[in-house]
């Protein structure tokens, strides 16, 4: 299993049935495909739907209906469509239960970072900082490091995205839970140690006396 | 009953400089025939308020290409490299706005509100030069209002009265800028008979519109 199935297989696990959900761009975006058949769950797009889903066929694309990256997609009975003010009055207001989003940096103190790199990369933060800052559950599902360099760190270099700290990070190696106390390891991944995860993380993470075995969706 | 008016006709009230809210996500709900017209009428200096530039060679990102705008309001212009270079090379101005803000902004100019308190920002580059006004203690940013000289809305229906509905996700910002522009400009997919959109089924009241812009006749 690639990193990245593994990632969005462990996020699946944390969505419950009757949740409202919005799947960030990119590996989020994996996360629908490993719900459990018992998990019904309504996905919301920021662009102004809540009940999307995958195109089932190329044949039924509807130009009117898309994601918030402009692909198509298609909507399950029950969908509703609606204005960008009412999208993320959904996202600000308490009625999404959880957002999945990708990360560049996370902090000791569980703060997020992920939406600009400045002089290299400026793609604007979209609905990213409404997105951190309304949603019930925040999960980041992000690679450990990228190409080495740990993102799990003391202090985010990056311009944050939010304040506010995050619920869950899940990686290709631990899950980690922020907390006031700070970084606490409560999962490592099939065959990975905990001095293997503390290694690619720069930040100090809290070890339990006990940390799971992270499971993965079937 | 509401004028429908030619697309060259529309395009040619907007001058060079105006600021023009436009509606569509990624090229999604965003009024093509209009922004083609812009295109070909050349109008220089814009400013474009919009959720995003989408693609080069797609709906605004049309207009990035053919160099006509000054400044941009939008949440996110990372799909469009044209509109990066030239924000980098310091042609065109970019200001970017949390998407949710956004849409609060263009309601609050639209809806005669002087700001919205937003959590989105706080403690971020975002809040930055902004003022923060706790609300029982909790931190929200001022948001101001926005406000454009024109609106181009892309509607599914229009009947001749003007009253507007939309189709799924190309309804957007749509009905957000159509309150928020001093002259609204809308290109339905179609123009129906007034009474074919019923009351409650209106999103965008025909009040608020000023024309509909008539798709071009191709004959052959």
């Amino acid at each position: 299993m690639d990193e990245k199935t593994l990632i969005a297989k462990r996020v699946a696990l944390e969505l419950r049935d009757g949740n409202l959900v919005n799947l960030g761009i990119g590996l989020p975006t994996l996360v629908a495909r490993y719900l459990a058949p018992e998990v019904n769950v309504f996905f919301q797009s920021e662009n102004g739907i809540v009940g999307m889903t995958a195109l089932a066929d190329e044949g039924l694309v509807n130009a009117d209906l898309t994601d918030a990256g402009g692909s198509p997609i298609s909507a399950v009975a029950g969908a509703a469509a609606f204005d960008s003010a009412v999208s993320f009055g959904l996202i600000r207001g308490g009625h999404l239960d959880v957002t999945v989003l990708g990360g560049l940096q996370v902090d000791q103190e569980g703060r997020l970072a992920n939406w600009m790199v400045p002089g290299k990369m400026v793609p604007g933060m979209g609905g990213a900082m409404d997105l951190v800052s309304g949603a019930k559950r925040v999960i980041v599902a992000m690679t450990h490091t990228a190409k080495g360099t740990p993102k799990i760190v003391k202090r985010c270099g990056l311009p944050l995205t939010s304040v506010r700290r995050v619920d869950l990070v899940v990686t290709e190696l631990a899950v980690i839970e922020p907390t006031a106390a700070g970084l606490v390891l409560r999962e490592v991944a099939p065959g990975v140690t905990v001095a293997q995860v503390q290694a690619a993380t720069e930040a100090e993470l809290i070890v339990p006396e006990h940390v799971a075995t992270m499971a993965v969706a079937g | 009953m509401k004028k429908v008016i030619q697309i060259a006709e529309a395009v040619a009230r907007i001058p060079d400089g105006a600021v023009l809210m436009i509606g569509g996500f990624m090229g999604v709900g965003t009024p093509d025939g209009l922004v083609d017209a812009l295109v070909s009428a050349g109008r220089r200096d814009l400013t474009v308020i919009a959720n995003d530039t989408a693609r080069p060679g797609v709906g605004i990102g049309k207009l990035i290409d053919a160099k006509l705008v000054r400044k941009v309001i939008a949440s996110h212009i990372g799909t469009n490299p044209e509109t990066q270079r030239q924000m980098i090379a310091g042609e065109t101005e970019v200001e970017l706005v949390p998407q949710g803000t956004l849409a609060e902004r263009v309601r609050a100019g639209g809806f005669g509100l002087g700001g919205i308190l937003t959590p989105t920002g706080v403690g971020t580059v975002v809040a930055e030069g902004k003022r923060t006004i706790e609300v029982d203690g909790v931190p929200f940013l001022l948001e101001l209002p926005l406000r454009a000289d024109f609106a181009l809305v892309k509607a599914k229906r229009g009947d001749y009265l003007g009253n507007l509905d939309y189709a799924l996700t190309a309804r957007n910002f749509n009905p957000l800028i159509a309150m928020a522009a001093d002259v609204v400009l809308a290109e339905a997919e179609a123009i129906v008979p007034v009474g074919v959109i019923p009351p409650d089924a209106v999103v965008t009241p025909s009040v608020v519109v000023d024309h509909l812009v008539a798709k071009e006749v191709r004959h052959g």
